[in-house]
Order: structure tokens, then sequence, then C-alpha cells
């Protein structure tokens, strides 16, 4: 097989992938073994993959799990709810979208994360701290989104409801809105990875709640292999998560 | 947060683009001015009020003074110059191995498909479960928040150089090759020049999620640092002195972030 015809395959970059990932983990195996990386720092990977049925079941993986989704949820429809309704507002009243866009914008980029603290005197050491601080990180996408999605609204379409005599609410329900949304959802899936993050990340520093709070369980009993196999299993959530609105973001996008 | 942008959103505010048209502007500054001073005078209604417990919501005076106080104090710019050493180490690291990893991937098809996917996934994850193997790595002291920077800056970078690497113009390349230029002249006369715009860029998404990375990891656990002192103040439940030290670390990190597209010329660039 030729360069090219490597570069065009489907099969062989998976395989390439895939394959370099299990020859890194057995070259750590491997490594661990012979005991050039120490095993009280980096557990053996056959460890971890054992860990991961001990912390599933003695750990109540399910419970924290759905707690956590609980969190993210309860956040992302806030972010959903508050986000949609302020970016129609802006929309709507136009001085005061100029006025603000920008600072929704900086809001969107600015580290809201380290306010942690203030939200754990606010709402003291609970779920609603958790879901507050998923809230503000996740509302900014959703009303620039839902901005752009309404103001990119082509021409040609609300012309064809003008044509048609429809109301003010009749054009924004019919044209303004359904034409807007597959933006409106791009806001949304991009404001529920900031939720998600920020849900766990803020589980783990304020040790309190779902999957977050399990790593910091695991770790501050010094047990490496569940420590690594309760990462992993975060990460595959948010791969998971992340992969599963990627594909509804792609079914919403209309055909060009 | 900071990968906004690497995620198609609006850029945060250029502060140094001029209005379109002065007329319209104007109307504009006086609903911002209206907007500050409805929230400050309502911040400090409830300040008064005693609706709140006591101090969580301070009056604008206190921590106005508390601001003061901070930035008069020379014990702060000792924590800030270590949070701002670890974040500039973790930026070094991660940026220089997200560059070289970039450059790797966006230069060769075959790799960008294989690896590329890993990167883009683990890209949204939350890196601060990361904290505890830092721990174990690099230990208690700066070593764990350098490599929390890092962390969270590599995958920015890596993605940002990789797509720059992408949208080099050909014809660029060719011009190159036809002048003979070795692999080295290559890099520094067209293939860097070409991505600084994409590369700039991910520096400062990589810079923002860096400042993160690190003053959560300086919160956790640290007894040094801007993160210690914001955590400190939550302990001892000083709060005009946590929203001054909130207040200026967000002006600190805008500034920081405006200062890195300034001295990469993204302006410049973007006139072109």
């Amino acid at each position: 097989m030729n360069a090219a015809a490597l570069t065009r395959s489907r099969i062989f970059p998976l395989a390439l992938g895939l394959g370099a990932l299990a020859a890194a983990i057995l070259a750590v195996e491997a490594l661990i073994r012979i005991g050039v990386i120490n095993r009280f720092i980096v557990p053996l990977p056959s460890q971890i993959a054992l860990a991961f049925e001990r912390v599933i079941v003695e750990e109540d993986i399910a419970g924290r799990f759905r707690l956590t989704l609980f969190e993210a949820f309860t956040a992302g429809a806030m972010i959903t709810v508050v986000g949609v309704s302020v970016g129609l507002l802006l929309f709507r009243i136009n001085i005061l979208r100029q006025a603000t866009e920008t600072w929704v914008a900086a809001l969107a980029s600015a580290p809201t994360v380290l306010m942690y603290p203030l939200f754990l005197v606010i709402f003291g050491r609970s779920a609603w701290t958790i879901i507050m601080m998923g809230f503000v990180a996740g509302v900014p996408p959703v009303i620039l989104k839902t901005i752009e999605g309404l103001t990119g609204t082509r021409r040609v379409l609300i012309n064809v409801g003008k044509s048609f005599n429809l109301t003010g609410p009749q054009l924004f329900a019919k044209i303004l809105f359904p034409a807007a949304l597959p933006t409106i959802f791009v806001g949304i899936r991009l404001g529920l990875i900031f939720t998600l993050i920020n849900v766990v990340g803020v589980e783990f520093l304020i040790n309190f709640g779902g999957l977050g709070q399990l790593i910091n369980d695991l770790a501050e009993r010094y047990d490496l292999p569940g420590t690594y196999a309760a990462i992993s299993f975060v990460i595959l959530v948010s791969v998971c998560f992340f992969v599963l609105t990627e594909w509804i973001e792609r079914w919403l996008r209309p055909v060009d | 947060m900071a990968e906004a942008s690497r995620l198609n959103l609006p850029a945060a505010p250029n502060t140094g683009a001029k209005p379109r048209t002065v007329g319209r502007a104007e109307p504009v500054l006086v609903v911002r001015a209206v907007i500050i001073v409805f929230i400050l005078l309502f911040w400090e209604a409830i300040a008064q009020s005693g609706l709140l417990y006591r101090d969580v919501v301070p009056s604008l005076l206190a921590i106005g003074a508390a601001i003061v106080k901070l930035l008069s104090a020379p014990d702060y710019y000792w924590h800030l110059w270590v949070t701002a050493s670890e974040v500039g180490a973790g930026l070094i690291v991660g940026g220089l191995s997200g560059l070289l990893i970039g450059l790797a991937l966006g230069g060769n098809r075959v790799l960008s498909k294989a690896f590329e996917p890993y990167l883009y996934y683990l890209g949204p994850t939350p890196k601060i479960i990361f904290f505890p193997v830092m721990i174990m790595w690099f230990g208690v002291g700066p070593g764990s928040k350098i490599a929390m920077g890092a962390i969270s800056c590599f995958f920015p970078i890596a993605l940002s150089t990789a797509a720059g690497m992408r949208q080099i113009d050909k014809v660029l390349i060719r011009v190159g090759q036809s002048f003979r230029a070795s692999a080295w002249q290559m890099a520094t006369k067209i293939y860097l020049p070409a991505m600084r715009h994409p590369i700039i860029n991910g520096v400062r998404l990589g810079l923002g999620v860096a400042i993160i990375g690190t003053l959560l990891a300086e919160t956790k656990l640290s007894n040094q640092g801007v993160g210690f002192l914001i955590i400190q103040a939550y302990s001892l439940f000083d709060m005009p002195r946590m929203y001054a030290m909130l207040i200026v670390l967000f002006v600190l990190a805008i500034g920081a972030n405006a200062l890195v597209g300034r001295l990469g010329g993204l302006s410049a660039i973007r006139q072109l």
C-alpha cells in the first residue's frame, strides 16, 4: 500500500491510533514490571483494568453518575431557558444587544470557575453550588449563539413570511425560530460541555457530589488503581457526552 | 472559558476597536453606563438592606478598600509572582509540546487521522481531575501546578497548530520548494510565519486555560500563589478580600490575554 492509499484509507489510521494506544499501555505495564517506573506512583494498567469492577460495584458509581448527570442537566435546563430567553430579548432590543453582547462574550472567556469559593459562601457546600457554577459557565455561549442564529436568518425566508402577511409572533414561530434552531443548539451543546466540565471540576474541588468527588475520595485513600480507573471513567463519560451532542448537532444541521 | 474560541464562540471584545459610527456608539455608551450604574446601585442596596447574610454581599466601599489594601500589600505581589511563574512555566512546557505535536499532526494526514480524534475528544474533559495524578508524579509543590498548567494549555495549542498547518496556502510551500529552501528555512520562512495567526490564537486560548488550571490546583492544595490566597479568604470568611482578589484576577487574566494578542501582532494580521 503506497502513501496516497494510506492517506485515503479509513481503516489504517484507526488501526494505527488504537495500536499505538495499546502499545503505549503495554509499554507502561512492562516498564512498571521491570521497575523503571515506580508502581507506587503509576499503578499497573492491568490493576487499573481490574479496579474498574471494584469501583463500579463498591463505590456506587451508578448513583454518583446519576447525581452528576442530575446536576449537569439541571444546569443544562437552566442555561437553555435563561440563555435562549436572554438571547431573544437581546435580539428584540437592538440597543441592548449592542451594549451588552461584548460583555457576554467577555464572560464566555473569563475564568468564572475561579468564583467557586464565592458560590460556596452563597449556596453552601451543596449541589446548588455545583449547579450554579455549571450555569455560570454554560449560559454565555447559549446567549451568543441564540443571537447569532436569529440575526443570521436568511433575508429571503423573512420576506416569504412577510409576503404571507404573518404577524410578528407568527413570523418568529414559523420562520425565525426554526431557522435559528440549529445554531441555538450549537450554543446549547457548547454550554452543556462547559457545564459538564465545571460540574465535575467543582465536585472534585469541593469534595461533594458524584464522579468528581469519587476521584477525590479515592485519591485521598491513596487507592491508585481506583483513582486512575475513576479518572478513565470520567474521561469516557465526557467523550460519550461530547460525541452524543455532536451527533445531535449534525442531525439538526440543515442540508446545504 | 478560554476554550470558547476553539469551539467557534465569538472572541472576547477587542478594546482597541474603533466604533463604526459615532452617532450609533453614543446611545450604546449611554445604555452601558445606565446598566453599570443600575448594577452598582442594586448591589449597594442589597448590601445595605441586610437581606442577605452580612458580608456575603459587602458594600462597594468595602470592596474598593479591599482592592486598595490588596494592591498595596507587598505580600500579594509575591503570591502573584508565584502564580505567574507557574503559569509561565506551564505555558512553556505545554505550549512547546503542543506546538511540536500540532506540527506533526498538521503535516501528516495519516498521523492526523490516527491521533487527532484523541486530542479532539480529550480536549473538553475537565483537566482538574488529573490533579491527584499530578501530585503523585510531581509532588505537592509548584511542580504539580506547572503540570496542571501544561496539561491544560497543551490541547488548544496542539489542535490550533495542527489546523493552522493544514490551512497554509500550498502556493507558499511551492514557492519555498522552488527556491530549494532547506527544512529549517521552510520552517522559519514559510510554515511558522504562515501559521502565526492560529499559533497566537492557540497560545491565547492556552494561556486562559493554563491560568485556570494552575489557579484551581492552587485552591485545591497549596500554601502559596493567588489561588491559595482566594481559598484562604474563603476559609477566613473575608468576603471583601475575596471579591477584591477575584476582580483583580479577572482584570489580570483579560489583560494578559490582550497582551499576548498584541505582542503577537494579532491586530496587524487582521488588517492584512
